[in-house]
């Protein structure tokens, strides 16, 4: 799949804000004034910021409201709808914390709950596609949820309780790759199946459709720069999750070093989300002779 | 609304003869003509069409296959693939906006591009690669199964078929209601075991294919060969002697 720059954005600041706002949101850390003022705006920041990088990539952003009505089947419209109930549902605590310094910890707790269930929705937009096999597995949520639990953990402090939940990330992102490498070629699609002439024999392409450029391949049979998945999935797992886990348990905190883990973090998950999005293949390539 | 409506009486779609299809690309033409003139959607853009990338939107596209069998040679067939009006067609139920929807009197899948965001999550959804962003519009495109002119009483009744269908030379597409098992559509896909493309999707396409006949078997070239039997060194008679004689000048 092409990894669209606008969607890689979306998916890691977006995570990473409602991964804050669900520390904030739980109590875990409950700042007061300018200090809540600082960590509020960052987390619906990151959060909006995230959403807004996500119009870039419709056709038609002036529509955008409009995928907020199709939330009983549409996992990307139940994505809008929770992020935007979220925003609402956590503003009376945000605001009470940092103007009034009165925190309402039950708003608080049901938009935390509310960010990690939006969270969840954003990783389904994926994890439904049956067509694209590496996609459509439990890891995705779990690489999801908990990228954004441990990044909102770090932006929030939560030293010890941030350190294990990266160790979980670099465990979920080595199997959301092993498992995923198998899943294509373990799957039931093959060209003999998509075409229906696996009863006559082996299906080769022999002349494609078209002879240039389409839609379908620049978005669906994506295969630039595949050739640096293995080093890229190293930096990934080292800059997004190993290190910071190490540096976080290992050496004494502190604001620099909580710095250098969050820069880390985000650059390991630009890495590994541009490679979930480059690295799955899409059925469709059947028909083309190549994924 | 994305939701799927209950499963209709009447599936109304096409059966694509794999046998007969000459690989012509003329449905590929008409298509794109039809659906650049309708009322129904924006024109099916061109880009760079005098350039040196061109590409465009299509709705339908033939591919050719090389199969190879276990005996015989290899055979070639065309493919020609557009949207099978799925069942359970997941391009719909991911759309965010409604603007996918089916129709619950006959099963068309169709876009209302008037509210259509360009999220591609529906094209993304689709096994087949059936959808296509239109390269102007920035709004999705697919087969309507030409529902402007398989209504469409301004047309003589002839016409009432989708433009593909019409113009395929060979008679390869043939359209009706697959839901109907009398109808000459459900009986062809009956005599000549039709199937679907990827069942193990779980999208349940209406649209069937039919295999290509099994190919007449070659003769083997042996009716004349006794008679061409190269002459031996130990042959006799007159044959014999007029060889050794040869042989010795
Ligand atoms: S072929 Fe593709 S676009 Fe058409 S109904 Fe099925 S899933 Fe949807
Ligand atoms: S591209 Fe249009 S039709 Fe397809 S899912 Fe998005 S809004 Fe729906």
């Amino acid at each position: 799949m092409h990894p669209a720059p606008s969607l890689i954005l979306f998916t890691v600041l977006s995570g990473l804000g409602f991964g804050l706002m669900v520390w904030l949101g739980f109590g875990a850390l409950v700042p007061l004034g300018w200090v809540g003022f600082v960590f509020w705006a960052l987390a619906y920041g990151l959060a909006g910021g995230g959403l807004l990088a996500a119009t870039f990539h419709l056709g038609h952003p002036e529509r955008a409201w409009r995928a907020l009505s199709q939330w009983r089947t549409s996992w990307l419209s139940r994505e809008g709808v929770l992020s935007i109930v979220t925003f609402a549902v956590m503003a009376p605590h945000a605001a009470g914390s940092v103007f009034l310094d009165r925190p309402l910890p039950v708003l608080g707790a049901l938009g935390g709950g509310l960010a990690l269930l939006t969270v969840f929705s954003t990783a389904m937009i994926y994890a439904q596609l049956r067509s694209v096999p590496r996609w459509h597995h439990w890891t995705t949520p779990a690489v999801f949820m908990l990228a954004a639990l441990a990044g909102g953990g770090l932006l929030a402090g939560q030293v010890a309780a941030a350190g294990p939940l990266f160790a979980l990330l670099a465990v979920a992102l080595a199997l959301h790759w092993h498992m995923g490498d198998r899943r294509f070629a373990a799957g039931p699609d093959t060209a003999e199946s998509a075409t229906g002439l696996g009863r006559i024999g082996k299906v080769r392409l022999l002349a494609p459709p078209h002879t240039g450029r389409n839609y379908l391949l620049r978005e669906m049979v994506h295969v630039v720069g595949r050739k640096h998945a293995a080093r890229l999935r190293l930096i990934a797992l080292a800059a997004g999750a190993v290190v910071p886990a190490v540096l976080l348990v290992a050496l004494p905190a502190g604001h620099l070093l909580g710095a250098l883990a969050v820069l880390l973090h985000l650059a390991g998950m630009l890495a590994a989300r541009w490679l979930f999005f480059a690295e799955a293949e899409h059925v469709v390539g059947l028909y083309y002779g190549r994924r | 609304m994305t939701a799927l409506p209950p499963p209709s009486a009447k599936k109304l779609g096409l059966v694509i003869d794999l046998d007969t299809c000459v690989g012509c690309h003329a449905c590929v033409v008409s298509c794109k003509e039809w659906n650049s003139q309708s009322p129904l959607g924006a024109p099916l853009a061109d880009l760079d069409a005098y350039g040196a990338a061109p590409e465009g939107t299509f709705l339908n596209r033939v591919h050719s296959f090389e199969v190879t069998r276990e005996a015989g040679p290899p055979v070639v067939v065309h493919f020609p693939k557009s949207c099978l009006h799925c069942e359970d067609a997941p391009c719909v139920t991911v759309c965010p906006t409604g603007a996918s929807y089916k129709r619950a009197e006959d099963g068309i899948v169709l876009v209302n591009e008037d509210i259509c965001i360009g999220c591609g999550l529906c094209a993304w959804a689709c096994p087949y690669g059936a959808r296509e962003m239109d390269g102007a519009e920035r709004v999705m495109k697919k087969c309507t199964l030409c529902v402007d002119r398989i209504y469409n009483e301004t047309l003589p009744e002839p016409d009432r078929v989708p433009a593909c269908v019409k113009s395929c030379p060979a008679g390869a597409r043939h359209f009706g209601d697959l839901g109907d098992e009398d109808s000459a559509v459900s009986r062809l896909v009956a005599e000549r075991e039709g199937f679907a493309l990827m069942p193990d999707q779980g999208t349940k396409p209406v649209n069937r294919y039919l295999p290509p006949r099994p190919r007449d078997a070659l003769p083997e070239f042996d009716v004349l060969a006794p008679y061409l039997e190269p002459v031996t060194e130990g042959a006799g008679g007159f044959l014999g002697w007029l060889d050794r004689t040869l042989g010795k000048i």
